[in-house]
């Protein structure tokens, strides 16, 4: 079976045996070390990241926040606008009804009972948080959705969506 | 007696005597003007929301001088020679935004939460017509929700006021209840100390109703418009003929609602039997896929529906999302 050449740009390797200087190895050791002992000297091209952090851009699109109003309600009122704008289809949302006496639970009179982003299938291009009509989904510019060996802990639900009420400015 | 020409926005129709303006540029097919309260199934709308007013540019072949102001097409009936101008006259686009204005003076614009949405004529007709912002800072009207028996909900914040569901109620049912309370800025649709609508057909104000004002109860809040699939569905009734759209969502009707033609009038009004009790797929034989316009919002997401296989009677499991 004969091998078919496609260019004719082969180059032979000829085995010299080695001089005298290579024979002694030092030379080459010294030339090697020295590259390696001058990196000690040199920046760091890391960080030991969980300790330190880099600066974000304040356009990121990282993990969402279902956000609150003044009072602490939810604005989220389950329109399914961002849901209708997900290219990845990535949100899914159950709408109920608010019911007498949780009017400082949520703003409008329907609200989100069940809302679900999947981490796995969001692209984080943001257009959800343009598509809301009530300025309650933004995608955070400090915090990415975190690495995890099973699947299910990529569905984000309410419990881990929805800004936290205590840690509301007042 | 001879046909009447009449030309609307340069196209030329002619139409039998006692048309009106608006049916004649619906024969045309192409720009004919809105309507909001007008309902070729019900006799005696129209006149009420002025969003079809149209200019007249020469009343007849015999009489060639203009009409002195905007006139409502689904009212004024054609006469030969008639010269109509639609959307090509800049009068008519500006009148029908100050329209549009005052038709959402009083609505509370709260679309993200009304069912309505995203197949709402007042949405449709804002949204083409209308300017992007409001410029109104008073408040709006308020009303408590009205329960009209166990499956029909009244948000009087919402309705326009078209008369389309008295109508339906006088005419389509044989005895009505409800009717407009009150005269101009507090005018309001109510029934007299809450009286239930108990009739066959009352679920037909629903589909009439052009705005979110008139809801089926029990879809309340369930599911958006276009995150479900309408079909075509027919199962036997005796009240009705049972022809209907079913709004299928994972392998479940969650909503009835009777066919419309491409004005987004009823076709053949269904009873509240077929419309509030039959939700399950057993009761019905599902048809072809529910045509709606290109540009609806309910196409969103979906593939197209393609015309050289007619699904006829598919087996419940194939129709899914």
């Amino acid at each position: 079976m004969s091998v078919v050449r496609l260019t004719d740009r082969i180059k032979v390797m000829e085995r010299k045996p080695m001089t005298f200087l290579e024979r002694i190895y030092l030379p080459a050791i010294i030339k090697g070390m020295s590259i390696t002992i001058s990196h000690f000297f040199k920046k760091k091209a890391t960080i030991s990241y969980p300790e330190q952090k880099r600066p974000m851009s304040e356009v990121f699109r990282g993990l969402h926040i279902l956000k609150r109003d003044d009072r602490g309600a939810e604005r989220c009122t389950a329109c399914g606008l961002c849901a209708l704008a997900c290219p990845a289809e990535a949100i899914s949302m159950t709408a109920a009804e608010r019911k007498r006496g949780e009017e400082l639970l949520y703003r409008e009179e329907k609200y989100a009972a069940v809302y679900e982003i999947n981490m796995l299938r969001c692209i984080f291009c943001g257009l959800c948080e343009e598509a809301c009509p009530k300025a309650a989904i933004f995608l955070q510019n400090d915090k990415l959705a975190p690495a995890s060996f099973e699947r299910e802990d990529f569905i984000y639900g309410k419990d881990r969506l929805v800004e936290p009420f205590l840690l509301k400015k007042t | 007696m001879d046909k009447l020409k009449i030309t609307i926005d340069n196209r030329t129709i002619e139409v039998p005597p006692g048309t009106t303006i608006l049916q004649a540029a619906r024969m045309i097919g192409e720009n004919y003007p809105p309507a909001m309260c007008y309902y070729t199934p019900l006799k005696e709308t129209g006149g009420k929301c002025r969003v079809c007013l149209v200019k007249v540019t020469q009343s007849s072949e015999a009489n060639p001088r203009p009409m002195p102001k905007l006139v409502a097409s689904c009212l004024t009936k054609v006469e030969n020679g008639m010269v109509v101008e639609n959307e090509t006259s800049t009068e008519v686009l500006e009148a029908r935004k100050g329209v549009v204005e005052f038709l959402l003076i009083n609505h509370p614009l709260d679309c993200p939460i009304c069912d309505q949405a995203g197949e709402c004529d007042l949405q449709n007709l804002s949204y083409k017509h209308g300017t992007e912002a409001t410029r109104y800072e008073e408040g709006r009207r308020e009303f408590e929700k009205i329960d009209i028996g166990d499956n029909i909900q009244l948000h009087m914040t919402r309705c326009i006021l078209c008369y389309r569901c008295v109508y339906t109620a006088d005419q389509i049912t044989n005895s009505r209840v409800h009717g407009v309370l009150n005269r101009g800025d507090a005018a309001e649709i109510g029934t007299y100390i809450k009286n239930a609508i108990n009739n066959d057909f009352s679920g037909n104000v629903i589909d009439v109703c052009p705005v979110g004002a008139l809801t089926d109860k029990k879809y309340r809040f369930s599911q958006r418009v276009w995150f479900s699939k309408p079909f075509y569905a027919h199962r036997n009734c005796d009240k009705c003929g049972g022809e209907a759209v079913v709004w299928i969502k994972n392998n479940d009707i969650i909503r009835v609602t009777s066919r419309k033609d491409k004005f987004g009038e009823v076709i053949k009004f269904i009873c509240n039997e077929c419309r509030f009790d039959h939700k399950n797929m057993n009761d019905w034989s599902i048809e072809n896929v529910y045509e709606l316009d290109n540009d609806s919002v309910i196409n969103a997401n979906k593939y197209k529906h393609v015309e050289e296989s007619p699904a006829v009677n598919v087996d419940a499991k194939f129709v899914s999302e």
